[in-house]
């Protein structure tokens, strides 16, 4: 039974109770400087100054070596090379030069996406360089220790840190603790403490030693450190293509096969009308045609997630986790800073019969201010909130003489002298202060125990308090202790139950304790008294029924189920056995992360198949464009297609072409920041996207097509 | 009563007919293919050709059985027709020209009954009969087993067995095929189509002169020409010929001889997928189509657009007064949205739009409902696209029916949509630069470039009529549309079957709130879209200068 939990026993998985500095408590909500507008995932930045930095990166990745990676932009590179030959070849043929000058566009537009993506990253890599300085490490070399530069370290080598001293390489404190600053990689200025043994000890090269001394026991080899492969991902240069984005690509290559049939067997049949056509009209239509939107766009919206990923400070080691986290059906929380606040806080006094509650909270904050722990302090501030009890200082009260709460007596409290007469307040264990009472030969009052079992069954933790005075020893009440959870974490879940995510809640403390609390989080389904063994077997029972699963982790025991999860975001504290086995490491070390995560794997697929929708769609109207201006000549009849009533059959093509090139740069800042997401329903989710981008490609062009051929038939001489 | 309500009303009969065998017939063929037990007749048949029909087929075994049953079949065909000389029963016709042997065995057998043939000048009772008539059973059976394979992939889960190809050859023309086929025969036969194997006759005309008129075993050859979705006319006038099509009723109950299995099969497909209402959702998407397009057609057909259209109360021009423009309408757009290929008038004759309506509806890919078989495995793969960029924009990795839709499955549906555009394309393409083939056309302009346009069109999606006008027997169109019938069949059987492997060796994915749902009118709409879009953007510039110049320029 909970009665028997004392005050300050570490809970379960928090970590905290070291009692050390600065201490940056691992679950707790920290600040930090790229926190979301209220935790939804919203838009990344987007400055259209960053299209003309990345411009020179654009031309550079005209090389066809580069673009034969992606099939729809390299047809457009080959259309491109194409209608210059031949432009050159008829130098006196406007047309011709304004087509190839408008493909041209249309593949500098698709690189200078992906420049753009990639620039975003570029910049972030820059600033871990420097954290990258070459280190000077002092190995031990048996009772002594050498001076080597920090690449020529093996796994297994110890070296010593002091402070001031950068940490040469990834590893574990293997003796001692020191507090660090890791502002390099985490952009979080608050240091944190590092110490050997416990799930704190792993540390991170290029990070800096602020106080105290730490020997250090290699774990990675140059080159493949925490920090080379953090510039690696941010930089795109170890991003292959995800398995949903492979798929795509084979469908858009498809696509882009069955147009160019249609357009090459186009030139026999228009020769039989009677209406050959040239080459470059030929290649402009077929340039329309092919789903250059979505071709373009696709690698920098694959960048872009990851990088939106990075904004929040996770890092994902591969774009098959982030896709993953979009597939999610079970998510495994810790209950501890995840869904509660970090620590117990005293919610309610409740004073046994004959007592009222301002004295009982009087006594309670009395007996409260000589326990530093967070729940004595919770004491405290209740006290204050509810009955306005001011907070006394302890040299205040003269004469009065502090208990500290100990773990072997399970309680604090205070004797005062006042007016002659001694009073002694006791706030502690439900067992220890009913023995404390009882060998006073005070009384228990009955009303007590109810008062107790009644927290207790509600997944509270009682906490009693009784003074001794001249009327002897008695209990004046008791402290509601709970657990208390975040706010908004009942709508948060709401939201992904209708996203079709089940909440499984992971917790230390009794099924009683964790019934409570999960019905109030509005989880649904928790795991008490959970072992590495039960999460384990959990993930494997899910993910048995094809669901994937995402959890958090930090302690080395939770490796093995970080690595069967098919998210494994693991935290940033954590030992760097964990780091190892997620494949996500979230710098801020915030649990409460893992949802926006998953929104954001959805956010990367909904671009993907919104853009592509569009990209699609948008045909119908340049069919419209372009078919009549091809052939009217010859079937009169056809000029009813020209439902936009372009101008001449030459701004009819050309506008389409422009229409294409431009649409993709005035689709980059979407691609960047992913379509807007919001937690709905399937269907209303898909009504919402197909109305959007479906119905709005196959509008969209009609307006947009229409708008260029105005402007173009304004050109003297052309239109 | 004004002839379009008339057709209007015929309409409204035939979906009755239909909804009424829907249940039924869908059920009862679900039962057919999971069935652990054997007919007898069916046992001696497994005993003669040494099939077990108890072994699971992997994907690859499967396609196995498929195609290497074609190949003998074609063989077999080709044989009987080059023997035709010297087999008794021929009527004393000579034996057929080896192109044109070919062409036809290749036809008969990818279900797609294209005829370069004058069938009552051309081929005897044995042929017709022996070789002709079991290839309509035949082949229709084969494209029921791929669907049925296709729909245990999605219905299966960690294995990769596919069924028994052999069982469902045998079942499905035991139990299915013949069996209603032999009802619909005897059905014609009352409404006065001819069933004997009598001689030729020679008949004196009104007008002077004389003609021949065959006998045959013609009404058992229309009910399964119909009803496995075939084509292939005993006369060359086909389903316009009254020894064929003798009445209006007889009309009718064609067409729903030609919809009934592609329609119902639906409700196979969602009992054995463990959900009707996911047949449901693939049926309306085909009744939509299907429904629109008929409109379409009426529409073009009665429209007056001129004086001559005024007169006649519409474009009679090739359409059976006994029929009329509503019955005309509806057998010939119900025939080229199922690969059936039977005509009961001279598409040729119909306005330009109601020509590239009856294009547009072998060009979806026969799919709404298309052919027995075929026309469900068509529309899966649809499906599957259409839940491919639907998925994704609900934020998941694409799932249909609980499979996953990922690289594999993905790589084979857009290989599948790419074989028959080619097909149709290259082949219409290379004939229009070629003086020999551009000699076949009878007329110039917009209709001549349409008549090469849909003779390959029906030839790829084997459907099997032909536009009229193009004389299609010479050594050109015998050979390559053979070629493109016997692509345009089997190569899509090959990725049908491979995405069937790759789906059965899946573990389910459970559904969630999150998962896209399939069994809503939304999907319907969504599936017609992808289909319509897909289609209509592969084909739309060869339309335009086929059909929509003819019909635009009016």
């Amino acid at each position: 039974m909970s009665t028997s939990t004392s005050t300050s026993a570490p809970d379960p998985g928090s970590g905290s109770g070291s009692g050390l500095g600065p201490s940056r408590a691992p679950h707790s909500d920290v600040p930090t400087s790229h926190r979301p507008e209220d935790g939804r995932v919203g838009g990344g930045l987007f400055d259209p100054r960053q299209l003309l930095k990345s411009f020179p990166d654009a031309l550079r990745k005209l090389d066809p070596r580069v673009m034969v990676k992606s099939p729809v932009m390299f047809v457009v590179e080959i259309g491109s090379v194409l209608t210059t030959a031949l432009a050159i070849s008829d130098p006196g043929d406007w047309f011709g030069w304004a087509i190839t000058a408008w493909l041209w566009l249309t593949t500098i537009f698709a690189n200078l996406a992906e420049a753009v993506a990639e620039g975003r990253g570029k910049a972030q890599a820059d600033t871990l360089r420097k954290a990258k300085t070459d280190t000077v490490a002092r190995r031990v070399v048996g009772r002594g220790e050498e001076r080597v530069p920090g690449t020529e370290l093996r796994i297994g080598d110890l070296v010593v840190c002091e402070a001031g001293d950068i940490i040469p390489g990834d590893g574990d404190v293997a003796e001692g603790v020191a507090s660090v600053d890791e502002s390099a990689i985490t952009g979080e200025s608050a240091p944190v403490i590092r110490e050997s043994g416990g799930d704190r000890s792993a540390v991170t090269g290029g990070t800096k030693v602020l106080s105290d001394r730490i020997v250090v026991k290699i774990t990675t080899k140059p080159g493949e450190t925490f920090i080379d492969r953090m510039i690696a991902l941010v930089e795109g240069a170890a991003r292959q293509k995800t398995p949903n984005e492979i798929a795509l690509n084979i469908l858009l290559a498809s696509l882009t096969i069955v147009f160019l049939l249609a357009v090459v067997t186009l030139q026999p049949f228009a020769i039989y009308a009677g209406a050959e056509q040239s080459m470059i009209v030929l290649t402009a239509l077929l340039v329309c045609l092919i789903p250059t939107t979505i071709g373009a766009l696709l690698s920098a919206i694959g960048i872009a997630g990851m990088d939106r990923l990075v904004q929040r400070n996770v890092l994902a080691m591969s774009g098959r986790a982030v896709e993953a986290a979009g597939d999610v059906s079970t998510l495994l929380l810790d209950k501890t800073g995840t869904i509660t606040l970090g620590n117990r806080q005293a919610a309610a006094f409740l004073p046994v019969e004959g007592v009222t509650a301002v004295d009982l909270a009087d006594a309670a904050q009395l007996s409260s201010l000589a326990d530093e722990t967070p729940e004595g302090r919770s004491v405290v501030v209740l006290a204050k909130q509810t009955y306005d009890l001011r907070e006394r200082a302890q040299g205040e009260l003269t004469g009065a003489q502090w208990v500290p709460f100990t773990a072997q007596t399970r309680m604090s409290g205070v004797d005062i002298v006042e007016n002659g007469a001694a009073r002694k307040i006791r706030k502690g264990a439900a067992g220890s202060v009913v023995a404390w009472v009882t060998e006073r030969g005070g009384r228990v009052a009955p009303d007590a125990h109810t008062l107790t079992d009644r927290i207790s069954q509600e997944g509270g933790t009682p906490l009693l308090v009784a003074v001794e005075d001249g009327a002897g020893a008695r209990v004046l009440g008791v402290i509601h202790l709970k657990d208390v959870v975040k706010e908004g974490m009942r709508e948060r879940f709401e939201e992904l139950r209708r996203m079709g995510i089940k909440t499984v809640m992971i917790t230390g403390d009794n099924p009683l304790t964790a019934r409570a609390i999960a019905e109030e989080a509005g989880v649904d389904d928790f795991l008490a008294e959970a072992t590495p063994e039960d999460k384990m077997a959990l993930i494997r029972r899910e993910q048995a029924g094809g669901k994937l699963v995402a959890m958090t982790g930090d302690g080395t025991n939770d490796a093995p189920a970080l690595a069967q999860a098919d998210v494994g975001v693991a935290m940033n504290t954590g030992t760097s056995a964990a780091k190892e086995a997620g494949n996500m490491v979230d710098l801020d070390s915030n649990p409460t992360k893992l949802i926006e995560i998953v929104e954001i794997g959805k956010q990367l697929l909904i671009t993907r198949g919104a853009l592509t929708t569009f990209s699609i769609a948008n045909d119908v109207a340049k069919y419209f464009a372009i078919i009549p201006a091809m052939f009217a000549v010859v079937h009169p009849g056809l000029d009813k297609l020209n439902i936009m009533n372009l101008s001449s059959p030459e701004s009819a093509i050309l506008s389409a072409v422009i229409f294409n090139a431009l649409i993709i740069v005035a689709l980059v800042p979407l691609a960047l920041r992913g379509v807007r997401y919001r937690p709905m329903s399937a269907d209303r989710m898909l009504r919402r996207n197909l109305g959007l981008y479906g119905l709005g490609g196959l509008i969209a062009p009609f307006a947009g097509i229409k708008i260029i051929d105005l402007l173009i038939s304004l050109i003297p001489g052309i239109g | 009563m004004s002839p379009v309500l008339a057709g209007v009303l015929q309409l409204l009969a035939l979906m009755v007919a239909l909804a009424l065998a829907y249940r039924p017939l869908g059920d009862y063929m679900a039962g057919v293919y999971s069935s652990p037990k054997h007919l007898r007749v069916e046992r001696w048949i497994y005993r003669a050709v040494g099939a077990n029909p108890a072994t699971e087929m992997r994907w690859p075994a499967y396609l196995r059985g498929v195609l290497g049953f074609s190949l003998v079949s074609v063989l077999f065909l080709y044989l009987l027709q080059r023997v035709q000389g010297s087999l008794p029963g021929s009527l004393g016709f000579a034996s057929v020209d080896p192109d044109q042997a070919f062409n036809t065995a290749a036809s008969f057998v990818a279900n797609t009954n294209w005829q370069s043939y004058y069938g009552e000048q051309a081929m005897g009772h044995v042929v017709q009969t022996g070789g002709l008539a079991v290839q309509n059973f035949l082949s229709a059976a084969v494209g029921l087993a791929v669907a049925v394979a296709l729909v245990r992939g999605f219905a299966r889960h960690r294995t990769g067995e596919l069924g028994n190809f052999w069982a469902d050859l045998v079942r499905g023309t035991v139990r299915i095929l013949l069996p209603v086929a032999v009802v619909g025969a005897v059905l014609l036969v009352a409404c006065g189509a001819i069933q004997n194997f009598a001689g030729i006759h020679e008949v004196g005309q009104f007008m002077g002169g004389s003609q021949q008129w065959n006998g045959g075993a013609v009404a058992s050859q229309e009910a399964i020409k119909e009803l496995g979705t075939n084509g292939g006319g005993y006369f060359n006038a086909n389903s316009a010929h009254p020894f064929e099509n003798p009445n209006g009723l007889s009309n009718l109950l064609e067409i729903f001889l030609i919809l009934v299995i592609p329609l119902s099969i639906t409700r196979t497909f969602g009992r054995m997928v463990g959900s009707v209402r996911q047949g449901y959702a693939i049926l309306a998407a085909m009744v939509g189509i299907w429904v629109v397009f008929t409109a379409l057609m009426m529409w073009t057909e009665f429209r007056h657009g001129g004086p001559a259209f005024d007169l006649a109360g519409g474009a009679t021009e090739g359409k059976e007064t006994r029929f009329g423009i509503g019955a005309s309408s509806i057998f010939s757009v119900a025939t080229t949205l199922t690969s059936t290929g039977a005509v009961n008038s001279f598409l040729s004759s119909y306005t330009g739009f109601g020509g590239g309506i009856a294009m547009l509806g072998m060009q979806l890919g026969e799919i709404a409902p298309g052919g027995v078989g075929s026309g469900l495995y068509g529309i899966l793969i649809m499906a599957v696209i259409a839940v491919f960029l639907a998925g994704l924009m609900v934020g998941r990795t694409p799932e249909y029916l609980g499979k996953k839709i990922g690289t594999r499955e993905i790589k084979f549906a857009a290989c599948y949509i790419l074989i028959t555009p080619a097909l149709v394309l290259c082949f219409t393409a290379v004939s229009m630069v070629m003086d020999t083939p551009l000699n076949s056309l009878t007329n110039s302009g917009a209709h001549g470039f349409s008549e090469v346009l849909y003779a390959y069109t029906s030839g790829a999606n084997n459907n099997g009529s032909a536009f009229a006008g193009l004389n299609a027997d010479t050594q050109w169109y015998n050979t390559t549309i053979g070629i493109a019938m016997l692509l345009g069949r089997f190569l899509p059987m090959v990725f049908v079957l491979a995405l069937a492997g790759s789906l059965a060796e899946q573990k389910p994915v459970p559904m969630t709130a999150g998962t896209l749902r399939t069994d809503k009118p939304l999907f319907s709409g969504l599936l017609v879209g992808t289909i319509m879009i897909v289609a209509g953007l592969t084909y739309f510039p060869a339309l335009a200068l086929g059909p929509l110049a003819e019909g635009l320029a009016s």
